[in-house]
């Protein structure tokens, strides 16, 4: 019982970041319509620029999370306009295409500034555990957790209540017709574009500390962001966080009661299982941006 | 003209292992004919069903798998006390094994995920790929993990009672290579030209109005899932039997990659897109090997994916073609329509 205990009080707090990272994901998707194949690059970087700042250059743990960060959203915004604005009309597998070829040059540009080498970051919290009863947790994890929290909450109230959000949900139910009723298109496919990845770049630069930051980090990241948001349906944004928690609950009992080698290939199991039986994501009838 | 150039071209790669003395060249030559295979795999249903699989790599990973097992023979235990132990069966047989496992692959993915369009269907095919390549990993009883298998026995050319030779050596496996690249080569010929390829490019252009007038889409697109898996596990199985050593890294998504960046650059959709592509991006390594190291090299790849699909959205074949067109006729030809222009290419190369 206190394994269990365990097991679920660490699929909740690795929920929230996966959830960030989903949302990211869908809210891009559900916009612009692009499947986006560097989100796992931009996880990267971001878990990279907080070793960069907090390691090398010896910043401040938390003003690092934050650089990193803005770093993330200044690469999506420059991604969106270099590479995605000459596309507006492209069709889905030819964006595709792009951001796999963007992709593959992210991931060895990284490999080739960082070296192959596992680095390690060092976050200025205690060492010894967080004791709640049975269960016991790392101040790191709990940080963690909250930053996460908070950024969901901040992206909902974002998209809901200011007038950039109103632009973006516009914006998703009809482009054509949003133009028209002035909305400038062009500034919130980048604002999406810029957000989604400065979400993964803040799921990467929290993860950072927890795991090792590696140049390849980024594959398994986009994979599981790709299973979050099928499981929540493209464009959902309250299905991507469900499917966040959803993925780390399977990762977690699957792991501690199955087999610990195939941790990672539960979510690719979900969405086939999920797929099968409910082909447009566990809650479909909501695909709508909010 | 077509012709000579044809038969041309088919004694320039008959002659490739009598004039070329450097082995690391034929080696070259071999893996990127290999990965050739597995892009004109890819093409069927990429080019032709227009469906972006990008799971392609587990059916040639499954192919490489099942043939290297079978040669090597293994034992499983399956329950407390009752072992399953399998001897060694010769490399043909389990090559063709390889094959057939590869294609009932492809039918049951087939048949899930083609209930999915677009976005979906491209993931739940990274997802299969993904699951396969774990399995790889983890089922170390059967597969030996990332200890890999090793020690795969070549194949085997033999007369009956008269005459055997074991294929160590670069040529036979070369000549091998080229009869498997050939056949391939025919049969997405034979299915492209056919009824069958029709309906396929009926789908691929308009998929409500192909079964407005009764084709029956999932059908056509399974059909093609299953052919195109199968090749893909020929090529594996080739691939095992001529490196004879298999880890989980071949099901790595990067090759699914490397595929797609091959069949788009010479021009999906078309029948020799996937042979230019193919040898471009297989022989292009070995150029910039001496100038660059393998993630540079990877760069390059990724900036030419980009170029293309922003410059040269159809490809190089398409393009030739078209120009070729242009020169004959003296005017500018305008831009052909994806139907009619790809559907006239194809039966003129008939």
């Amino acid at each position: 019982m206190d394994q269990l205990l365990q097991h679920l009080l660490n699929a909740l707090i690795l929920g929230g970041t996966y959830a960030l990272l989903g949302i990211g994901l869908t809210l891009i998707f559900g916009i612009m319509r692009v499947v986006n194949f560097t989100h796992g690059e931009l996880y990267a970087l971001g878990a990279y620029m907080v070793y960069f700042f907090a390691m090398v250059l010896g910043v401040n743990f938390f003003l690092a999370l934050v650089v990193a960060v803005l770093i993330g959203i200044a690469v999506g915004g420059l991604i969106e306009l270099v590479l995605l604005r000459g596309l507006r009309d492209a069709s889905i597998d030819t964006t595709m295409l792009v951001m796999i070829g963007a992709w593959i040059i992210m991931q060895n540009s990284e490999q080739l500034a960082w070296s192959g080498v596992a680095k390690s970051i060092v976050p200025p919290f205690p060492q010894e555990p967080l004791v709640l009863g049975p269960v016991s947790v790392s101040w790191t994890r709990v940080f963690v957790f909250v930053v996460a929290a908070l950024l969901i909450v901040g992206t909902h109230l974002l998209i809901q209540r200011t007038r950039l959000g109103k632009a973006m949900r516009a914006t998703f139910q009809d482009r054509d017709t949003a133009a028209l009723m002035g909305v400038n298109i062009n500034a919130v496919y980048t604002a999406t574009f810029a957000l989604g990845s400065g979400l993964a770049a803040a799921a990467g630069a929290l993860l950072g500390p927890v795991f090792v930051v590696t140049p390849t980090m980024g594959n398994l990241a986009a994979l599981k962001a790709f299973a979050i948001v099928i499981l929540g349906g493209l464009g959902n944004i309250k299905g991507a966080t469900a499917g966040g928690f959803i993925l780390a609950f399977a990762e977690e009992i699957g792991a501690g009661y199955v087999s610990s080698g195939y941790r990672d290939a539960m979510g690719f199991l979900l969405i086939i299982i999920v797929l099968l039986f409910r082909p447009t994501g566990l809650f479909a009838r909501a695909e709508r941006v909010g | 003209m077509i012709d000579l150039l044809r038969w041309l071209w088919l004694a320039f790669l008959l002659s490739v292992p009598i004039w070329l003395g450097d082995q690391y060249y034929l080696h070259i030559l071999i893996t990127t004919g290999i990965f050739t295979i597995a892009a004109m795999s890819l093409n069927l249903l990429l080019g032709f069903t227009g469906q972006l699989s990008l799971g392609h790599v587990a059916f040639f990973g499954i192919g490489a798998y099942t043939s290297a097992l079978l040669s090597l023979g293994f034992d499983l235990e399956l329950a407390e006390g009752y072992t399953f132990v399998l001897a060694p069966k010769p490399v043909w047989f389990a090559f063709l094994c390889g094959v057939l496992v590869a294609g009932f692959f492809g039918w049951v993915i087939g048949k899930i995920s083609f209930k999915v369009r677009g976005a979906y269907f491209v993931i739940v095919t990274i997802s299969f790929a993904e699951v396969v390549r774990l399995v790889a990993l983890n089922w170390v009883d059967l597969t030996e993990g990332p200890m890999a298998l090793s020690n795969i026995p070549p194949f085997t050319l033999a007369v009956p009672g008269l005459w055997e030779q074991t294929l160590y050596r670069k040529a036979p496996n070369y000549y091998l290579m080229l009869a498997i690249a050939i056949l391939s080569y025919l049969i997405v010929r034979r299915l492209v030209l056919s009824r069958t390829g029709r309906a396929m490019i009926a789908l691929r252009e308009n998929e409500p109005l192909a079964t407005s007038v009764g084709i029956d889409v999932t059908r056509y697109l399974v059909l093609a899932a299953v052919v195109s898996a199968a090749m893909a596990g020929a090529a594996g199985g080739l691939y095992a039997h001529y490196v004879r050593i298999v880890d989980p890294d071949v099901f790595l998504f990067i090759y699914t990659v490397t595929m797609v960046i091959m069949v788009i650059t010479g021009g999906k959709g078309t029948l020799a897109g996937p042979v230019v592509g193919g040898l471009f991006f297989g022989i292009l390594p070995v150029l910039l090997r001496t100038i660059a190291e393998p993630e540079a090299q990877w760069i390059i790849y990724g900036v030419f994916m980009i170029v293309i699909v922003y410059f040269l959205p159809d490809g190089i074949v398409p393009a030739v073609r078209g120009w070729v067109e242009s020169l004959q006729s003296g005017r500018p030809t305008p831009e052909p329509a994806a139907l009619t222009g790809t559907a006239a290419a194809e039966r003129k190369a008939d």
